[in-house]
């Protein structure tokens, strides 16, 4: 038999006895230097969120929360003492509901159009949806300015022209997230549904429509929280109204209470908040299914 | 055998074929999306081209009179600022790619049941706007700070202030706080497309490479680089095109040494009567700037075989 | 690069493995295992997922490190060298061929890496001889799997490992490909000469390709030994429920005379070959596998010096064609597999009462305290 050499569980041929094997300091080292790079970068990341909450419990020693002075919860007993900050809050929320709501039905109209129908000049449209995205801001803001000036005048700009400006630049982000998510969805599913008597309608009321929320709701939190946080653009289309973020701008010059600091760290705990009782809440789902 | 090959003329006439129905149900979908971005979008960066040519100012209004002389004044008085805008964004883009490939590699392949929460580590802070994160900057390289009391024991702030990146004492009002911040404000946009396409990456291509005389650097070049280069060029296009137009980094943590052309274009567009034409020759200049410079990224990183 | 001529060959190139352990944490995956194979021979590591056989040939190629022992390769020592100074090849599970290269460079990889300048004649001669030569310019994921698959060990072959690692190559293919490409591999191995180890759940895989298995079970080799002992003679219940299907039965020995040992299983005698026993005392499990079975309806037609068990009724009968398999039930409830070919006799239908019989020669005896259902359902874990 061609196989004789071999020996199953080799004898013990009086080698030294085969001890564990251990890896080199240096091994070790070069194994983390990964680790540690990617440490330093979370803190780089994560720094001015923990200098946010940590200066919204200071009372600052002139008219800039920019330094340590002492501890005092005034500013978030009083997280409204300076009314302008509040209204302007106010109006950046209003701001972001409604360009939301507007940006997500135009945009889903657009992803729908894009993924489900056959058409010509689609190459074009790509491109009139991928421009917004990759033109500079200040550019947008500024030729977008000028059409307004010379239309209705800076007097009438404000609301309006705000969202207007907002719901142009959300649209582009709409399209691309709920794009994603229908053509992820297996298209038998809307023949099935016709299959089993479901009217046109009704296939995209039952099947359709519940398959694709989670897309349409992503796309509307990440619309909400572009327009929310836009400054270039909205300084532009403005006029004499004052949003959230114009109002942390012009503190720079003016006068940058601790308050600022209380509100950006309710938006960090606030939203964590959200997504943790969320999460809580659709674990507790399936566990109940189960 | 002719006869064979030659087909009988058709007796019948053949039922006429159905013309396909026009469908309006797309257009209908595009239309009102399309309009807008249309009116608001494309319009006004069109008229801008031909404002960039125009005289006047807002009282009076504005004429088109063919001035090409707005794109001298806009090229040559405002020289510091575009160099500022591309050396500024440059430098983002390169730090930013810099420091998200590691994280971006540690948290696809060594991130394990960590990687979900890892990767929303990275998107977490932008929970709050980013002018408060920005500002929050004063604080960490305030002068009596933690990080500028340690430059200065480690002698490096004389360097870096001798090379022009610092000035005087203070880190804080100088181009490296400019960098650092816009650093700090794009990494999660370079991270992020440098996860997704690293994600995909099978590991086992890495045993592949390793298995085949590839050390730890050359799999890394020859399997992983290749591999991932979809989302190295679009980390740093999502990097580098907003960071070539913003001014906010500038205009927070900078000096009236570090303006860029967005503080510029402000300027002229909102806090002087007449300095449309050129604040739109402006904008022009840089829309054709940054487009120029990414086609050719673009071109070159298609057609060097993806290095 | 490590001081190998440019193919990476030194001489004499038996492959040994010592002491071999390794450990996560508390789990031990591969428990101290030793091990030679000599240099050519096609060499399987058979056994269910999880007992350990990947494990090992991944501390063969060196991505996994081993907690104990040591790797030799001829006269060299490897345990401690990387992946990339070893003369060891790969073939990986899911072929992991390179997606951002075309066929050509997936091939040309591993010299182009070790410096060779000149790959052109190399890469063609073993694109020929995996006859894909057609396909150079293609992309991976342009091919199919079985192309695929060759490809793989086309980027593996080139290199003239040492020693070539195949990890369930076969796995990802079709049954009808799976035999094509078994087929294959044994020829490409007889042409050109190097060691293969190669890693299987699938049993018929390994008897059909490899001179020698080794059964894996819980990080143990559990024997060793040409496909043809392992079926006939295999050492434990694992190997004999694992390896094909065996009827093994409960018995107890009354006695040996001349070789011959008499047991008794379910109040009857049978007799067995002492050669073939692992035990000759007490009680043993006596295995026949059921291709030696046969079955009468008359006791009468049993031949002289057979073993015989009465009593028994057929419970099931499925004809396949060339072989009918009978489930036959005995008194105790116990059931017994026959194989029987279609030599035109007549099929018995479920219900009727018949004597199951073999060759006293063709049985083997284990050792009694072994666990009599080891290994009879890991082949279909292993392939689900």
């Amino acid at each position: 038999m061609a196989t004789q050499t071999i020996s199953a569980p080799a004898p013990a041929d009086g080698s030294a006895p085969l001890k564990v094997r251990r890896k080199s300091p240096l091994a070790w080292a070069k194994q983390h230097v990964l680790l540690a790079v990617t440490f330093v970068v979370f803190v780089f990341m994560l720094l001015p969120n923990a200098v946010i909450l940590w200066m919204s419990f200071n009372q600052p020693d002139g008219k800039f929360n920019y330094t340590w002075n002492k501890f005092s919860l005034d500013a978030w007993k009083n997280p409204c003492s300076n009314s302008t900050m509040c209204h302007s809050i106010g109006l950046s929320l209003e701001i972001g509901v409604v360009a939301t709501i507007i940006a997500t039905i135009l945009g889903t109209m657009i992803s729908f159009a894009m993924v489900r129908h056959r058409f010509k000049a689609r190459s074009g449209i790509n491109a009139l949806l991928f421009l917004p995205m990759a033109a500079p801001e200040v550019v947008m803001g500024a030729t977008l300015a000028a059409l307004f000036f010379n239309t209705i005048g800076p007097g009438a700009m404000g609301f309006w022209t705000i969202t207007i400006a907002h719901v142009m630049f959300c649209i582009s982000y709409v399209v691309v997230t709920v794009k994603s998510r229908l053509a992820g969805m297996d298209p038998t599913l809307e023949r099935a549904a016709e299959d089993l008597y479901a009217t046109p309608t009704q296939t995209f009321m039952k099947v359709t429509l519940p398959l694709v929320a989670p897309g349409i709701g992503a796309a509307a939190l990440l619309a909400f929280a572009i327009s929310i946080d836009d400054y270039i653009i909205t300084v532009f289309t403005a006029g004499n109204s004052e949003t959230f973020p114009m109002y942390i701008f012009g503190s720079v010059q003016r006068a940058y209470p601790a308050q600022i600091d209380v509100i950006g760290s309710l938006m960090l705990l606030g939203t964590m908040t959200v997504i943790a009782v969320s999460q809580i809440l659709n674990q507790m789902r399936t566990s109940r299914k189960k | 055998m002719t006869t064979l090959t030659e087909a009988p003329a058709p007796v019948e006439e053949r039922a006429p074929e159905r013309k396909p129905r026009r469908n309006f149900t797309p257009w209908a979908l595009l239309l009102p999306g399309l309009l807008w971005l249309t009116v608001f979008f494309l319009v006004p960066i069109l008229t801008s081209v031909s404002a960039s040519v125009q005289t006047g100012n807002y009282d009076d209004g504005f004429k088109l009179t063919w001035h090409f002389a707005n794109y001298k004044d806009a090229l040559t008085k405002f020289g510091p600022q575009y160099y500022h805008s591309l050396v500024y964004s440059l430098l983002t883009t390169v730090f930013c790619l810099a420091l998200a490939y590691p994280v971006a590699y540690f948290i696809a392949f060594k991130g394990g049941r960590w990687k979900t929460l890892l990767m929303a580590l990275v998107i977490v802070p932008s929970f709050t706007s980013f002018l408060i994160r920005t500002i929050a900057w004063k604080t960490i390289l305030a002068d009596n700070g933690s990080v500028v009391h340690a430059l200065n024991d480690l002698h490096l702030l004389k360097i870096t202030t001798a090379l022009g990146w610092t000035v005087g004492n203070h880190v804080l009002a100088s181009p490296a706080a400019v960098v650092c911040g816009m650093v700090y404000n794009f990494l999660p946009f370079t991270i992020l497309p440098l996860y997704t396409s690293l994600e995909k990456i099978d590991p086992r291509l890495h045993e592949a490479g390793a298995d085949l005389y590839c050390g730890p650097f050359q799999t890394w070049r020859r399997v992983t680089l290749p591999l991932s280069m979809p989302g190295v060029i679009g980390g740093t296009l999502l990097t580098f095109i907003p960071a070539v137009g913003d001014y906010i980094n500038a205009q927070l943590l900078g000096n009236p040494n570090t303006t860029v052309v967005g503080q510029r274009i402000e300027d002229l567009f909102l806090r002087q009567s007449d300095g449309y034409p050129v604040g739109s020759a402006m904008s022009v200049v840089m829309m054709v700037g940054t487009l120029v410079i990414v086609m050719t990224y673009i071109w070159r990183a298609g057609t060097e075989d993806l290095l | 690069m490590s001081s190998h001529d440019v193919l990476g060959r030194t001489e004499g190139g038996d492959l040994r493995l010592v002491g071999l352990t390794k450990r996560y944490g508390s789990f031990t995956a591969v428990d101290d295992l030793s091990l030679t194979i000599p240099q050519g021979s096609f060499f399987a590591l058979l056994g269910a997922s999880g007992c350990g056989k990947t494990t090992t040939l991944r501390m063969i190629s060196g991505l996994e490190d081993p907690t104990i022992g040591q790797i030799h390769l001829g006269d060299q020592e490897v345990t401690d060298l990387k992946p990339y100074r070893r003369p060891v090849n790969t073939v990986f599970q899911n072929y992991a061929l390179f997606p951002h290269l075309d066929i050509y460079e997936n091939v040309a990889f591993g010299l182009r890496r070790r410096g060779v300048k000149d790959v052109k004649t190399a890469v063609v001669d073993m694109l020929n001889l995996v006859e894909l030569g057609h396909l150079a310019k293609r992309k991976p994921t342009q091919l199919s799997g079985g192309q695929q698959q060759r490809i793989a060990l086309a980027r593996a072959l080139i290199n003239q490992p040492q020693v070539l690692l195949l990890d369930e190559p076969l796995g990802a293919l079709d049954l009808k490909l799976r035999r094509q490409m078994q087929i294959e591999l044994k020829r490409i191995q007889t042409e050109v000469g190097l060691t293969f180890v190669h890693v299987t759940h699938d049993q018929e895989e390994a008897m059909t390709m490899a001179d020698t298995i080794a059964v894996m079970n819980h990080g143990r080799i559990e024997q060793l030994g040409s496909p043809a002992e392992l079926y006939e003679n295999p050492a434990t219940t694992f190997v004999a429920n694992f390896l094909g299907q065996s009827n093994l039965i409960q018995a107890a020995v009354e006695g040996e005379t001349d070789g011959v040992v008499t047991v008794s299983a379910h109040g009857q005698q049978l007799k067995l070959d002492a050669k073939r026993c692992r035990s000759t005392s007490g009680k043993i499990i006596l295995g026949v596998r059921p291709e030696k079975v046969q079955i009468a309806t008359d006791r009468a037609d049993v031949p002289a010096g057979f073993n015989a068990l009465t009593g028994g009724k057929v419970v099931d009968t499925s004809f396949i064609g060339v072989s009918t398999q009978y489930l036959v039930q005995m008194p105790s409830g116990e059931e017994l597999s026959v194989f029987e070919q279609n030599t035109g006799r007549t099929i018995q239908r479920p219900g009727t009462e018949v004597v199951v019989y073999w060759d006293p020669s063709q049985g083997f005896g284990l050792e009694g305290t072994q666990d009599i259902e080891a290994g009879a359902d890991a082949d279909e874990e292993a392939a689900a």
